[in-house]
Order: structure tokens, then sequence, then C-alpha cells
């Protein structure tokens, strides 16, 4: 049920008009009531009874797996069957470009984003409310057991040089991906693979490339933007290289490789857990 | 003297009578090569140019003479060009440009009503169509308009659907003798589609064909139950016309809800099909269905393209298309009778077609629970987007979406004027899918050649007399190819996805090419 009529279809409209008319109908019970007895107390009733209902809509728990459903049933034709994108955007990220907060994707849903996502007028507030949770589920992090000590993991990050590649709280070296809230984005376990076998846990759509122009001159680095005749990758140093693919000897994609060193064997097993407690500890700025 | 005198005063008179375009300019667009009069140039659905200013040698020269900034994102449109004025559409607007500068000459639109909701696609539109002095254009909310040609003024407006349904028009009309053929969006809410006539003068519809047959019509026997009733097959994407044997072309749309088709058992007739109508009755001659109970999404929504050719010694009028399930077809126009066909994309749903074109179907390959891999995924190997004929190589050209995709069935309900598809895809990753500009030999689909793309395309294509094919990629490139050998000769980044088909025409004599690219339309030449 909606309690914007105006959005409301007619069977919603009739629903909110049952529940006005049975509120109504109880109010005017209780006010027969406190005239025939005279006394305020069933007054403190119906207020209590209003700051129980109020208390029960704020604390009501949005239900993820109801969300889902409707998400299959009303999202998935764009987003995905699970969220991870298509003729629409992926949604299993932490910050969504229309979406700030919670509040933010309600009205996205409701409003849609013209010209291509239509309007959710058709979904009721719970409705609105359990795809949020669905949505918001797709980029959670389920904790794993992180045994690591984040103080002692601190002095390993900095031991091993990651800010020579990682910008971490705005310091380092923006050649990797950024670490500032990695512990919103990646499970410990996911973090502790990387560290010891990076090849086996490659970010989405991460590919390092080699190119060799007709000079000789050989650029390898992370491809930051390729069409169907350019390509773009910027090099160790931070240093962007643009070139046309017909122009270049070869262009090698090197597909499950990455310029990140494997620490197994360089760091002892606890040092490892520590350097992956603190980088789970990263959940960003608020 | 005086004969002479009455046949000027009655050519005038005939001509104040028609308009600028008379039907007969249309049909004739060959004597006009400057003009670009109808949404594939020619009634044929050829996308070819014979332009020729502009050639294998010369197109490394091309740039950008103007660009005009649509009031929409995303635009979909496919200019017209009549008598150096371009016309073009957004989703319920309308504007002529000064073809010489791209300045604006007049606009038109037609509010959105609040309570509308696209379902399934977004408010794009893919172009008008002219008839001697009006220009015709279909909105969201599902009415043909009549404009006037010289000033935008409104002439009439015709309600095709209620889009309170889920009825919606993204489509480019087609002008015929004297009518205005429209078909209708909505093969994802539920709807009952049709092909709709309406009378270029007047508005008054001429006929309606159902593409679902009603209870007691031949083929409502292939809809289980009440499904029929909900069974979408929209009529998407401009059709085709042979002003000779007077038949209008059009592609079908799919069943819905898309990805469950136990709900509709049976051939679910006639999604997925070309249909061939009688012009003046709008009645029934032929249809050929693709796709029998599909559950892929993969609408016929194609424009047909009709060529003459020898097949086996003996001239044949022809009908092809490289249809969204992966397969390019070749039928006789007259009958509809299947001649050739095989894949020309990477599929994994058919070990090939039977004597008859039907495709043999390989197990497994519905939408489940739990996923099904397939290839191509649901918006097809290629889709709306024009493909091209060129008379002078004989080749097919067409931009193909080589990609895969988890393909999951779900729960669905119907309920008016909501989504009603039951699942969707996971599609495979950015870097295990691709693009192709394929040209096909047209009498019998083998690959000529193949130019890659990086992601699977968008765009149109468009073929010239100057050898060249013209497209666009989803990273922006706008390019030339060789039309013979696929090389690459040209490329130009536009900075926007492009999702539009490329024209050509002339101003003052002079080649152009013409190409929408998000919210900027470009015009490239000397």
């Amino acid at each position: 049920m909606t309690p914007c009529l105006a959005r409301g279809t007619l069977p919603d409209i009739l629903q909110n008009f049952r529940v006005l008319r049975r509120v109504t109908i109880l109010l005017a019970k209780m006010l027969r009531l406190i005239v025939a007895v005279g006394l305020l107390l069933p007054l403190a009733v119906i207020v209590t009874l209003a700051g129980q209902a109020k208390t029960k809509k704020q604390t009501a728990t949005a239900d993820a797996a109801a969300g889902k459903k409707l998400f299959e049933e009303h999202c998935a034709l764009c987003h995905g069957i699970d969220g991870r994108g298509g003729r629409g955007p992926s949604l299993n990220r932490v910050h969504l470009t229309h979406a700030a907060d919670d509040e933010a994707l309600k009205g996205v849903i409701m409003d849609g984003i013209a010209p291509n996502m239509p309007q959710g007028w058709y979904f009721d507030d719970d409705d609105v409310a359990n795809l949020v949770a669905f949505v918001r589920s797709l980029s959670k992090v389920r904790p794993d057991p992180i045994p690591g000590d984040v103080t002692r993991g601190a002095s390993v990050y900095v031991k091993s040089g990651c800010s020579g590649c990682h910008i971490l709280d705005g310091a380092g070296t923006g050649y990797g991906p950024d670490l500032t809230a990695i512990g919103e984005r990646r499970r410990a376990s996911f973090l502790q693979q990387v560290i010891s076998k990076p090849p086996a846990a490659l970010p989405e759509d991460f590919l390092l490339v080699k190119a060799t122009t007709p000079a000789g001159e050989t650029v390898q680095g992370i491809r930051v933007n390729e069409d169907s005749f350019t390509i773009q990758i910027k090099d160790p140093s931070g240093r962007y290289h643009s070139f046309r693919k017909d122009e270049l000897t070869e262009l090698k994609k090197l597909r499950g490789e990455t310029p990140m060193p494997s620490f197994e064997g360089i760091l002892s097993a606890t040092e490892i857990q520590d350097l992956v407690a603190y980088l789970a500890s990263q959940r960003g700025k608020p | 003297m005086k004969i002479i005198f009455g046949t000027l005063l009655s050519a005038v008179f005939s001509v104040a009578a028609l308009g600028q375009v008379p039907f007969e300019r249309i049909v004739n667009a060959d004597k006009e090569p400057g003009n670009w009069m109808t949404y594939s140039r020619d009634l044929s659905g050829h996308r070819f140019s014979p332009l020729k200013e502009i050639t294998t040698e010369n197109v490394g020269n091309l740039k950008v003479q103007w660009a005009f900034q649509f009031p929409n994102d995303a635009s979909e449109t496919s200019p017209l060009v009549v008598d150096e004025v371009m016309y073009i559409t957004g989703p319920n607007w309308a504007a002529a440009l000064d073809v010489h500068t791209g300045r604006r000459l007049w606009s038109w639109n037609r509010a959105i009503p609040k309570d509308y909701h696209s379902i399934g696609f977004g408010l794009v539109s893919r172009g008008p169509t002219v008839l001697d002095d009006k220009l015709y254009v279909a909105t969201m909310d599902c009415y043909l308009v009549a404009l006037d040609l010289k000033s935008g003024a409104e002439i009439w407006s015709s309600k095709v659907g209620d889009y309170k349904l889920g009825y919606s028009m993204t489509v480019a009309p087609l002008a015929i003798d004297g009518k205005i053929v429209v078909g209708v969006s909505g093969g994802e809410a539920g709807i009952r589609g049709f092909l709709d006539a309406y009378d270029a003068k007047t508005g008054k519809r001429a006929w309606r064909f159902w593409t679902i047959p009603g209870p007691g019509e031949p083929g409502n026997e292939t809809w289980d139950g009440d499904s029929w009733k909900t069974g979408g097959a929209p009529t998407w994407v401009t059709g085709a016309y042979d002003p000779e044997l007077k038949l209008v072309y059009w592609g079908v749309g799919n069943p819905g809800p898309d990805w469950d088709g136990e709900v509709r058992k049976g051939d679910n007739l006639y999604s997925c099909s070309f249909v061939a109508l009688e012009a003046e009755t709008g009645k029934l001659r032929w249809y050929f269905q693709f796709t029998p109970h599909d559950t892929h999404d993969w609408d016929a929504a194609h424009t047909p393209v009709l060529f003459n050719a020898k097949i086996d010694g003996r001239e044949r009028k022809l009908i092809a298309s490289a249809n969204r399930n992966a397969f390019y077809y070749v039928l006789d126009r007259e009958t509809g009778e299947f001649i050739a066909g095989q894949p020309y994309a990477k599929e994994t749903w058919a070990s090939g077609l039977d004597p008859k074109g039907k495709p043999i179907k390989l197990p497994d390959s519905d939408p489940k629970e739990k996923g099904t891999l397939v290839w191509p995924n649901m918006n097809g190997a290629t889709v709306w987007f024009s493909q091209s004929y060129s008379p002078e190589t004989g080749l097919f050209y067409v931009a193909v979406r080589e990609i895969g995709s988890r393909y999951f069935k779900r729960e669905s309900r119907y309920k008016p004027g909501t989504l009603f598809v039951a699942g969707g895809e996971d599609e495979l990753p950015p870097d295990d899918v691709w693009g192709e500009i394929r040209a096909l030999e047209a009498t019998t689909g083998d690959t000529k050649w193949i130019f890659k793309l990086q992601s699977p395309p968008w765009a149109g294509v468009l073929s010239t007399a100057g050898g060249l094919v013209f497209s666009g990629s989803d990273e922006g490139n706008f390019y030339a190819l060789d039309a013979r050998t696929g090389k690459a000769l040209w490329d130009f980044q536009t900075g926007g996805t492009i999702a539009a088909n490329p024209i050509s025409f002339t101003v003052n004599g002079k080649q152009r090419i013409a190409i929408s690219a998000n919210r900027v339309l470009y015009v490239f030449g000397f």
C-alpha cells in the first residue's frame, strides 16, 4: 500500500481508502469512549499506539529476499539477473552513480532516469525498501573472520612498498587500484589471495597490455580505455600513452597477468594476515 | 499553345494538390540520389546511396561540416533530407534543419503524459517519414501525428494504441501510396501486437493487422489458452514496400512473456516472423517465422531487404534479412518460400535450418531457473539498426553482435502497463565478447569479409556507390570501410555511443554523410 494517493493505482487507492476508513472508525470509537468514560487514559492509549505504529514503521527491516524477487521481475531486463549489468549499468558497486544514499536510490527506483530507465510507479513503499535492500546487498562484503592485527598490518603496508603502486587515503602512486575503501569492496579472503597469488584474483575488466611501436619501443601497462581503433595505456610511472591500433607492430593482451608481485615467501604468513586485516579495515571516509 | 498552357496549369495544380513529395518521388528515389526521402532511402530497405563523390581514395579527408545538439540523450534518429531541408525526430519531438548549416528552421513537440511509462526500452524515436506536403511522426504515447512539412504545424493526430496498456511507438513510420504504415512497441508489456495503416490525408485508420490472430482465426491455435491476449508480437522497426507487388513487408517481435515459454505453448504466430501484407487491405499474403516459440527475445525486428537476383538460373524477387537469432535468410518475396539460410554469427541454440528454413533446435537451450548459456544474447546477433545491400557489390552488410549470455527464467504475472518478461540474462564479460561488420554474399549468406569491433555494436550500416560502408561503434567511432575488402579507411571519434543509422545526401551537389552519436548529430563532407 502506498500513502501517496496520487501515485497509486486504483486498487492501491481503494486499499488506502479502506485503511483510512478503518483508522477513522477506530478513532471515532475511541473518541466516543473518551466522552463516555470522561478519562484521559484512552487518549494516552491513542498516543502510545500512534507512537508504537510510528516506531514500527521506522524500524521495519527491509526484506532483501523479497527485493530480489521484484528485481528479477522488473529490473533484470536491463541490469542483469544478478545486478552485474547488461543494457543498463552494473549495480554491484558501493557507489552508485545516481544514488548517493538509500533515499536517493528510492527516488531513482520510483522516478527512473530519462531516457532509459523507466519509473517504478507501480511499487509501493515496502517494495521500494525491499528493492533498495537487495540492490545494496549486491555490494555488501560478507565479513570473513580476520585473525590479523590492523596496527601491525599498517607497518607491513609501509614496509612492503605498497604505496609505490597504490593510493590509500590520498597517499601513494595511482598505478594500481585505489585502496582507500578496499575493505568495502573486497572480502578478506579475496585480499589474501591478491597478496599471495595476484593473477588468481584480478579485478573485473582489468587488462595488462604490451604495445610495440614500429620504432621498436614497447609500452607495458594497464589498459585504461580501448575503442575499435585506438587504445590508451597507463604505464607504471603513471604516464598515459595513446596509440592507433593499426599503427602498432604488435598489441599483446596479457590476459591473466598483472604487474602486482606475489608476496608469498616475501612476507610471513602472520604479516600477510596483518596486512589483510589492515586493508579490510579500510572503509573510506564518511 | 492552349494545350501546352493547359498541361502546364494542370501540372502546377497537381503539384499543389500532391504537395512537395508525391509518392512517385519516393518510388523513384534513385533519380534524385541527393535526397533521402524515406527511412532506408528506398522502399526496398537497402540503405544504399548511389552517391559516389566520396570514394575509397578520398574518404580519409572527411571532416565535420556541422553538428547539431539534440534536446534528448541517446538519439536513434535516422534523418530525412528533402530539397536541402533535414528532418529529425526525438521522443515526441521533431525538427527541420537547414542542411547547409544545421540551423533549426522549425521544431514541434508534444508533451509526454506524466503517467506514460516506457516498458523495456528507452525514450527514443527512430525518425520521421514524409509524403506529399506532410511529415509523419510516431510518438511515445502512441499517436501518429502529421505535421506541415513547411512549418511544422500539426495537421492531424490519430491514436494508434493505449499507452496505459504498454503500447508505445519508437518506429519511423513508412509512407506508401496514400497511406502511412506504423507499428507498435510493447513486447515486454504483454500487449497484443498489430500493424496499422492510416490515410495520409485524413489520419483515418485504413486497416489493422493483428500480429496475434484472435479466436477462430488461423494461427490462434499456436497460442496456449488465453496466452494470445498478452502475447506481445510488436512491430517496432520500419518495414519495406514493393510498389509493383503492392505488398508491405514487416518484421514482428518476440512473444511474451519473453523467457517463459511454458505459459504460451505453441509456435506463437506471428511472433518472430516477417509478414507480407496487401497494401490496400492489410490482408496477410504470407508469413515466414524465423524462430517458432521463441524464448530468447529474438524479435524479427529488422527492416526487410528486397532485391532481385538469379537463383539457379532463374530471376527471382527476393527478401533477405540477418535475423536476431544469428541466421541469415533469403526468401521469395512473392510467396515467402525459403531459398537459403545459414548462421552469420556465433550461435549455440540450433544445429542448422531444415529444408523449409525452420531451425533445428538443440536441447537445453531454453532459459532455466539456474541459467542457460546461449549465444547470441537477448539483444541478438543483430537487432533494429540497419542492414545494407549494395547492388554494386551484390553484398549484404550487417553489424554483428558476437555475444552470449546466461538466460534465466523467473515467475511473472501480467499486470496491465507493467513489465511482463519472466526472467533476465547475465551477459558474458566485455573482453569475452566483440562486434563485427560482416559482408555476406546476398543470395547465399556466405561470409565475404569480417571487420572486427571492440564491442557488440548498436549502430546500423550504410553502403554507397563510392565503394564504402559506413557504421559506428559502441565506443563512439564513426568509420568507413572498403565495401569490397572490409579494410578500414577512415574513422572519427564522436565522443558518444553510436546507436543510430547513417544516411548520405548532398548539399549544393556535394556529398554528405550524417550520423547521430548520443546527443549530437554530425554531418561529414569535404
